[in-house]
């Protein structure tokens, strides 16, 4: 179904979409969006909340009409071609699609079928799903009683029944516990080894860079960065490991210790020292052990990372605030 | 792993695809049904419910005006009554595939969105012709006779399908429109003064005159009064009025209004989605 010379998974110029409750005075959900995706990998598309991720998402999977520009999935138009669009990909939205009330098995035989599979075939390829996603015991329980990541991984078999080319992810792990997660994060790995395109939104700079081959960064309504995620992260900044030791007076020494980790300039304010780091766990135990024997007595030891605010403010261009004077800063993870 | 899903582009192919996919929509529902025989059971002896609690404890009262038996006149009204509670089933289970996000999965399938409609009208009055069957067979148990004959029976129950039919374009245009289980709740709220203000349960004569008038007029009388002509439940309550002569006409222009109205508006909000 390729059509030929087309190398390019998606490719969107000019973007503009207003939906219509929209007021006069707000600005359009997406406002001039361009991304280019190739064939192959993971491409994060990283924003956060009301930053367009979902709008996009929903104009390159047919399910939403665009104003203005124009988008190519698979090469074939989301206007005009709509349909050869949809033989193509496969969506897992911000919610788990699918039937509560039936059992994951029976989940996989309906959309088997809506998807041009012969009983026989639906159902064989819905118990290789269920054993591939780790859900080959309680295939046959209903949905209703699956976990959160039980249903996440249901959600993204059902969509790669039919082997899509590309397959559209909305936030696959929000809401979900670490194992959860980690668990959705390896069944996307496996597709991908498969030779599936992934285009993953999601808010969580550390997914992203989990996952991604490529990042492109969302702000309202257009890509404002892209690049690997070790590009991007050089551009915003380390992580930082935060210490407040229980008398002031040790602050200096605390600096003075743990300068061979740094990979910035160490700060001490507020009662706090604060150290830029490049390998936030194991410059931890690194540090941990060094202070160990040194005799001083800390309140808080902990790891900061840059919140996506502190991103997006640095490469929208706004006041540019120094993510370690953010004493709120909390890790996504 | 499959690759193929060859593009069935001929007429007689989608013809076909359109009729497949039809069925598997609708025998998801038919799962449901499977899975949880309990709640299914209660859905179809609710009305059943109604009926005795309405001869037990209110036949006496209500039943004094009709002249006949409560029981020969409350019957077709049961009937219209558990046509109009369809819509509940119908807008309950179209909310809940918006909501789910289950719609857009549909919509992100290689199907056609009359499939995803189709199946849902074949499972909603499968649903609904249970219903019914089950509540004319308890009334005879209870010790309703109606006038039988073929072509009366036939045309009663074609009234009251039809009443379902309208009901299923009302139930999706108000399942596409209300998103909060608040909404839907004041939905389920809402159908009953409608019930009580038609000759569903009372005859309209015990009503002041202007409120008996208003009563008629209501599309529920319209169906019920119709299926008391054909089944011979008691003479047209409430008098001779406009709306009594002509209750099997309106029993179908109201439903065909109903639908001409709806059917349009619900198509629109399918494609509003887009917006």
């Amino acid at each position: 179904m390729r059509r030929d010379g087309n190398e390019l998974a998606i490719e969107a110029r000019g973007v503009r979409k207003r939906y219509p409750s929209t007021g006069a005075g707000e600005p359009p959900a997406l406002n001039g969006f361009e991304l280019t995706v190739a064939r192959g990998g993971v491409h994060g598309l990283l924003g956060p909340n009301g930053s367009g991720k979902t709008t996009a998402v929903r104009i390159m999977t047919t399910l939403l009409d665009l104003d203005e520009g124009e988008v190519q999935v698979a090469g074939y138009d989301v206007a005009s071609e709509g349909r050869q669009v949809r033989r193509q990909i496969g969506l897992v939205g911000q919610y788990a699609a699918i039937d509560e009330e039936m059992s994951g098995l029976q989940n996989l035989m309906m959309f088997g079928r809506l998807s041009r599979l012969s009983i026989r075939e639906a159902r064989r390829r819905a118990h290789e799903l269920l054993e591939q996603f780790g859900l080959a015991e309680t295939g046959s329980k209903r949905v209703s009683a699956y976990s959160g990541g039980m249903r996440r991984r249901l959600d993204l078999s059902v969509a790669l029944i039919v082997d899509p080319q590309i397959l559209f992810v909305d936030e696959p792990t929000t809401g979900l516990d670490p194992a959860g997660r980690r668990d959705v994060w390896d069944a996307i790995r496996t597709l991908v080894r498969g030779g599936t395109t992934v285009l993953l939104t999601t808010q969580y700079l550390e997914e992203a860079d989990q996952l991604a081959d490529d990042i492109s960064m969302l702000a309202h309504g257009r890509v404002v960065a892209g690049g690997t995620p070790a590009e991007l992260k050089a551009q915003v900044g380390d992580d930082w490991i935060e210490l407040v030791p229980r008398e002031t007076a040790d602050i200096a020494r605390v600096a003075e210790l743990l300068a061979p980790w740094a990979s910035g300039e160490i700060r001490s304010a507020h009662g706090r020292v604060q150290l830029p780091v490049l390998d936030r766990t194991n410059s931890l135990l690194a540090t941990a052990s060094a202070l160990r024997d040194s005799g001083i007595a800390f309140e808080d030891i902990s790891i900061r990372t840059p919140t996506l605010d502190d991103v997006f403010l640095q490469l929208t261009g706004s006041t540019a605030t120094d993510p370690l004077a953010d004493q709120t800063a909390a890790s996504p993870a | 792993m499959t690759t193929s899903t060859s593009a069935p582009d001929r007429p007689t192919d989608r013809f076909r695809w359109l009729l497949a996919d039809t069925w598997t929509i609708a025998l998801r529902d038919f799962t449901h049904w499977r899975n949880r025989p309990g709640i299914m059971a209660f859905g179809w002896l609710f009305p059943v419910l109604m009926m005795t609690v309405f001869i037990a404890l209110l036949g006496g009262v209500f039943g004094m005006a009709t002249g006949g038996s409560y029981l020969d006149f409350v019957m077709p009204g049961i009937l219209t009554m558990t046509m109009f509670f369809g819509l509940e089933g119908t807008m309950t289970a179209i909310s809940a595939d918006a909501s789910k996000g289950v719609t857009d999965r549909f919509r992100s399938l290689p199907i056609g969105g009359l499939a995803v409609v189709a199946g849902r009208c074949v499972a909603d009055m499968v649903n609904s012709a249970i219903g019914l069957a089950v509540t004319a067979l308890a009334g005879l148990a209870f010790g309703w006779r109606p006038d039988v004959s073929p072509p009366a029976t036939v045309a009663a129950v074609g009234i009251l399908l039809l009443l379902r039919f309208a009901m299923l374009w009302v139930g999706i245009f108000v399942g596409l429109r209300v998103k909060s289980q608040e909404g839907i709740t004041a939905v389920q709220v809402l159908v009953w003064p409608l019930l009580f203000l038609s000759s569903v349960f009372i005859d309209t004569a015990t009503m002041p005159r202007w409120l008996g008038t208003i009563a008629e007029a209501s599309p529920l009388s319209a169906a019920a009064t119709a299926v008391r002509q054909l089944l011979g439940g008691g003479a047209s309550p409430g008098g001779e009025t406009w709306f009594t002569d002509h209750a099997s006409l309106l029993a179908v222009a109201y439903p065909a209004l109903l639908i001409v109205v709806f059917l349009p508006l619900s198509a629109l909000c399918y494609r509003h989605l887009r917006r």
